[in-house]
Formats: C-alpha cells, structure tokens, sequence
C-alpha cells in the first residue's frame, strides 16, 4: 500500500505554501479527518476555519481569490460538490475565479461514514459543470504533482478528488503529471481498459490476471476528466476495438460516459462500462465494498473476461 | 440641506430616470427592487466607496458586491452615471451580448467585484474579501447589498455568523428593507402581501448574529451618508445598515405594490413616471445624460 492521499494533500499544500505566500486553506470543520490539520500547524495565519457552512465556504473562496489570494478549499466531497453546488457555479465556475476545491473522501472510502458521506456522481456532476477543470489522480505521487499544478492553475477554478485511505502506488517519483494528458500505463492489443483515480492501480491488477487468462490488455489512464485528452482515447480504442471503462463512480455519466460520447462522436467502438450502477453507497470495511461494487481487480477481471466471451473480437 | 446631499439626491433622481427608460425600452425586468435602492446605490458611488471609474481595476479600490442581483439595472443606472460607461449603454439591458446581463456578470462589465444573482451568495464572497483585505492589511472595505426577502436565503446567516467570528469590521452589508419580495405570503386580500420580516424581525436577526445594526430610512440621503460615516467608525464587528426603504420608490403607482417587482410598462404609465421623476418624457430614449465624473470620496 501506498500513502493515503489525504496525508499527501496536507503535507503537500504545506509544502507548496512556503514557497508561494498567497496559498490559503479554508477548512469546513474537518480538518483532522482531510489532514488540512497538517496545514493549520505549519502556517496558521494562512488557515481559516469556516465552520460547518460550506455554501458561504465557497463564496468567501471566491471573494479570497479576487483579491489575489490561492484558495485550497478543503472538505468531504460530498460537502463540496453537492450541497454547495449552486454556490460554486454562481461564484466560481461562472466569472472563473482560481479556486481550488481539493475534496477528500472520493469514492467509496468513507471510513464507513457510507451512503451520505460517497458521493458515486461527482464527476459526473463536475465534468458537466462548464470552465471547471476536474481531476482524479490515481496515487499518492499524482495527487502531489496535481496539488502543484493546481497551486499554479490561475486561469479558473479547479476540483481535485482526494481519497482517504491508503491505496496501491502506482507512479514513481519521477512520474510527472501534465494536466489534460491520459497516461498509457500498459500495451496491448486485444482490450483497452480505461480507468481514472485510484481505480486504475487495480486495473492494472486485473489486466495482471487477464494476461494469465490469455488476454492482452491495454490500459490508459485518465487523471483529467476535463479537458479530456481525447486523441489519447480515440487512438487507445482503435488499437483494440473494444473498451472497457472501469470507475470508482456511478456508469452513469462518469468517465464511462465522458468516453462513450467521444468514442461515439469521433471513432465509433465497442464501450462496456464498469462501474457502480444505478444505486449508492453504504457502510462497509474497503475491500468489502470494492467486492460488492465490482471494483476490486479479480472483480474487474472476471467481467472483462466475461465482456469479451460475449462480444465478438 | 447641504449641497452634497441635494448633489446626491439629484444623482438618485437621475438614476431612477435611467432605470425606469432602460426597463421600458428593454420591454420587462426588475423595476420594484432598484428604485428602492436607487438612493442607496447613489450614495455608495458618489460618496462612499474608494472607486476610481476610470480605473475600475484599481487594486486598492472598496469593493461593492450587488448580492440581490436582479436589481442590476440600478446599479448599471448608478454606475453609468458616475461614468463607468456611457447612460447610452443602459439601452443594452438584457439584449444580446450586452455587457450590462439581467443579473451581473464581472467577466463582461469591468467595475463589478462579483457575479451574483442566485440569492444569499454576494455577502459570503463579500465576507472573502474582507478577510483578505485585512489579512493583507490593507484599508479595502466590503460593502454587499441584500434585499430583505433574500434574508430567507440560510447561507445569508452562515456568513453573518463567520463575519461575527472574524469581527470583520471592513464589511457592511446594506439590507434593502422594503417589505416587499416577489410574491411572499397574501395578507388578507389577494392582493395584499406579508412582509418578508415583520417589525423588529431583521434588526434582531442582525443584532443576535453579532453584527453592529444601524437603522435608517433608505431615502433620507443625509441619513444614508451619515450611517456610513457611522460604519467607518465601528471596531471588531461587521456592520448590517438595516435602510428601510419603498418598493417602486419615486414613481406613484409602483411604490408598495409587489407587483412592480417585475412588469412591463405601458405608454401611459412610462409618461407618468418620467413626469413624476421630474423628466419630460422622450418615448424610448435615455436622451443625452452624459456620464459625470464627481468629487468623491479620494
């Protein structure tokens, strides 16, 4: 196992703000679940608690950048996407104000908070939400090259999903992230399985196994959800001529969905999605849930086996 | 009466002028909510805040956030006036790739510090930029204008109660409290309607959240400028001026009607109004009010 991210981001926007003075954080009374407690300690003045209201979160952001500052807003996904989703198109996403809401607690991993706490739409919600950069790193040395990037992303509003736990490393660190590029992680010929966040470590997993079972899979993984690297997908696609998507996040509009509309618009394929379907989330140990929900690697592997037994190659 | 306050009172005359041509010749838009803050606004612009309007950027400027955003013609009025842009511009309300949009946009219009026009939101970005203000210890003040029906809105008292936490006595927001939203709660006739807060209601909501309250009549322009020399000398807390206020203020028959908090105006009604604001009336055209540029606050 890798670091959890959550560990990464505090520590990480620290970092950053030694170095750049006009990094703030603003916190929604969770900063010793979000590890923006970390920041607290290191740079006091520049943390400012703005109690369990995260819709006036967002407006104080938005208020912080046009003066010149670098708001990291730090809270659950589920309080930064969804509750004050009004806040953030009127305030941030409409005039483009440089606000980076860096949400922990992405996916399933709630420390069994469950359903209220796993948001399983967000990036569909955010990728459909016009001038927001959206962002999905897959390990802890992505999230740190993300946070840098974000810290530097002055042309608009950026939202970087976090997850809470630790998760399997993927990158070395001399990996190096390039906001809006997809990241061919394995060649092959006979799938391509796309993946984003911290589903694409056990995607590799799975194409592990599906290489035992004779199966060559290719897997490109996707870390910007908007801007889309879409010449990456439309040329992994056409080297094999069936997809897979594979996401910690409903099939209903995610990356599943983002590939599918380019996928049908430029180089018509076959596109199964993996996903969580059309229900939510619920109180479970990690690994439980990744079984439950299809996501674990022999999971993803089994249904890819079974997805090309039933698809003609 | 001094001659800055006939000054300003003449400026809110002339803005009410404007709003009410630009409403006619946009055929519809919001006219109730920007009359009742005609004289506000008018203060704000000509007195009050630290602008430079031919430098709407100016890093060091006061910042004015129009949180209840549908009232944007009166603001555009007051800001055109004080020579943002020419009063011919305001004929560009609501049409297509107008800088002046029905809600502000601050991609489109320098001068504005925020896009609002979903209620509640103006005072938490406000609340931002008072704190970053004194973060940086500078002397930029925050001024938000929300109407009293938007005090409905819960995010209103999230930021009332994090400004309080702060003591950011650089920020004030300007309650509207003309008694009137769009359509509220009917009293005992159809077409009578309920206030948003009854008597006492907003000033003990504003005192109970920790906020210095100063009452005025919002058209008494004396008592407008006064208040705000008042706010300058508060310390550790925020400031709420409660400026109570008619809806449709200047024109007879919008004035306390909800009705007009949106409504096309007929011929005969857009001559009334012109004639009672002291204008002869020229059918669809903002005539030849050119921008002025006045001694303001330096």
């Amino acid at each position: 196992m890798g670091r959890a991210m959550r560990d990464v981001f505090g520590e990480t926007v620290s970092d950053l703000a030694d170095g750049d003075p006009r990094i703030v954080v603003l916190d929604g009374d969770l900063a010793s679940s979000t590890k923006a407690d970390i920041f607290q300690e290191r740079h006091p003045q520049r943390f400012f608690q703005m109690g369990i209201a995260e819709q006036n979160m967002m407006g104080v952001a938005a208020g912080l950048a046009t003066m010149g500052f670098k708001p990291f807003i730090s809270t659950f996904v589920s309080f930064a996407v969804v509750r004050p989703l009004d806040q953030i198109r009127v305030l941030i996403a409409q005039p483009r104000l440089p606000v980076r809401i860096t949400a922990g607690y992405a996916g399933l991993f709630t420390g069994m908070a469950g359903k209220t706490h796993q948001i399983v739409d967000d990036i569909a919600i955010m990728r459909a939400m016009p001038q927001l950069v959206t962002v999905s790193p897959a390990d802890e040395v992505e999230a740190r090259q993300v946070l840098a990037v974000a810290a530097d992303h002055d042309e608009g509003p950026i939202y970087i999903r976090l997850v809470r736990d630790p998760t399997q490393r993927l990158f070395d660190d001399d990996y190096r992230f390039v906001l809006g590029r997809a990241v061919v992680l394995r060649q092959g010929s006979d799938v391509t399985l796309m993946s984003t966040g911290t589903q694409t470590p056990r995607v590799m997993d799975a194409a592990e196994i599906l290489e035992a079972h004779g199966i060559d899979a290719h897997v490109l993984h996707i870390p910007t959800i908007k801007p889309l690297d879409e010449a990456a997908i439309v040329t992994a696609a056409e080297r094999t001529g069936l997809v897979v998507t594979v996401e910690e996040h409903t099939v209903l509009g995610g990356l599943g969905g983002a590939v599918a509309e380019v996928l049908s618009e430029h180089s018509p394929q076959r596109v199964r999605r993996i996903g969580i379907q059309d229900t939510y989330g619920e109180s479970a140990p990690n690994d439980a849930l990744l079984e439950k929900f299809g996501l674990s690697a022999p999971r993803v592997a089994a249904q890819v086996q079974s997805m090309m037994t039933l698809v003609p190659a | 009466m001094t001659k800055d306050i006939q000054r300003l009172r003449e400026f809110a005359r002339r803005a009410r002028v404007e709003i009410v041509k630009a409403i006619d010749h946009a055929k519809g838009g919001h006219l109730g909510g920007p009359l009742s803050a005609a004289d506000l606004l008018t203060a704000l612009y000509f007195q009050e805040l630290r602008i430079r309007p031919d430098e709407p950027d100016w890093p060091d400027r006061d910042r004015f956030i129009l949180s209840k955003g549908h009232s944007s013609i009166g603001l555009y009025a007051v800001m055109a006036l004080r020579g943002y842009f020419p009063t011919q511009e305001l004929l560009t309300f609501d049409a297509t790739d107008s800088r002046l949009q029905g809600h502000p946009d601050m991609t489109r219009l320098p001068g504005l510090d925020m896009s609002t026009g979903s209620l509640g939101m103006g005072i938490s970005a406000a609340l931002g930029i008072a704190l970053g203000a004194k973060f940086d210890g500078r002397a930029v003040r925050a001024y938000v204008m929300l109407g009293d029906g938007e005090c409905q809105e819960g995010e209103v008292w999230e930021a009332a109660h994090v400004a309080q936490r702060y003591q950011l006595d650089n920020l004030v927001a300007i309650i509207d409290h003309n008694k009137l939203q769009q359509y509220g709660w009917q009293g005992a006739t159809a077409s009578e309607r309920l206030a948003p807060y009854h008597g006492t209601e907003l000033l003990d909501r504003w005192s109970a959240f920790g906020w210095h309250v100063i009452q005025i009549d919002g058209h008494d322009m004396a008592a407008i400028v006064g208040a705000f020399d008042q706010a300058r000398e508060v310390q550790g807390k925020p400031v709420a001026l409660l400026a109570h206020t008619v809806k449709g203020k200047g024109v007879s028959f919008m004035e306390d009607r909800y009705f007009w908090h949106t409504r096309i105006i007929k011929p005969d009604e857009f001559a009334q109004a012109m004639h009672e604001l002291g204008e002869p009336a020229e059918q669809g055209s903002t005539g030849s009010a050119e921008p002025v540029t006045a001694g303001a606050r330096p």
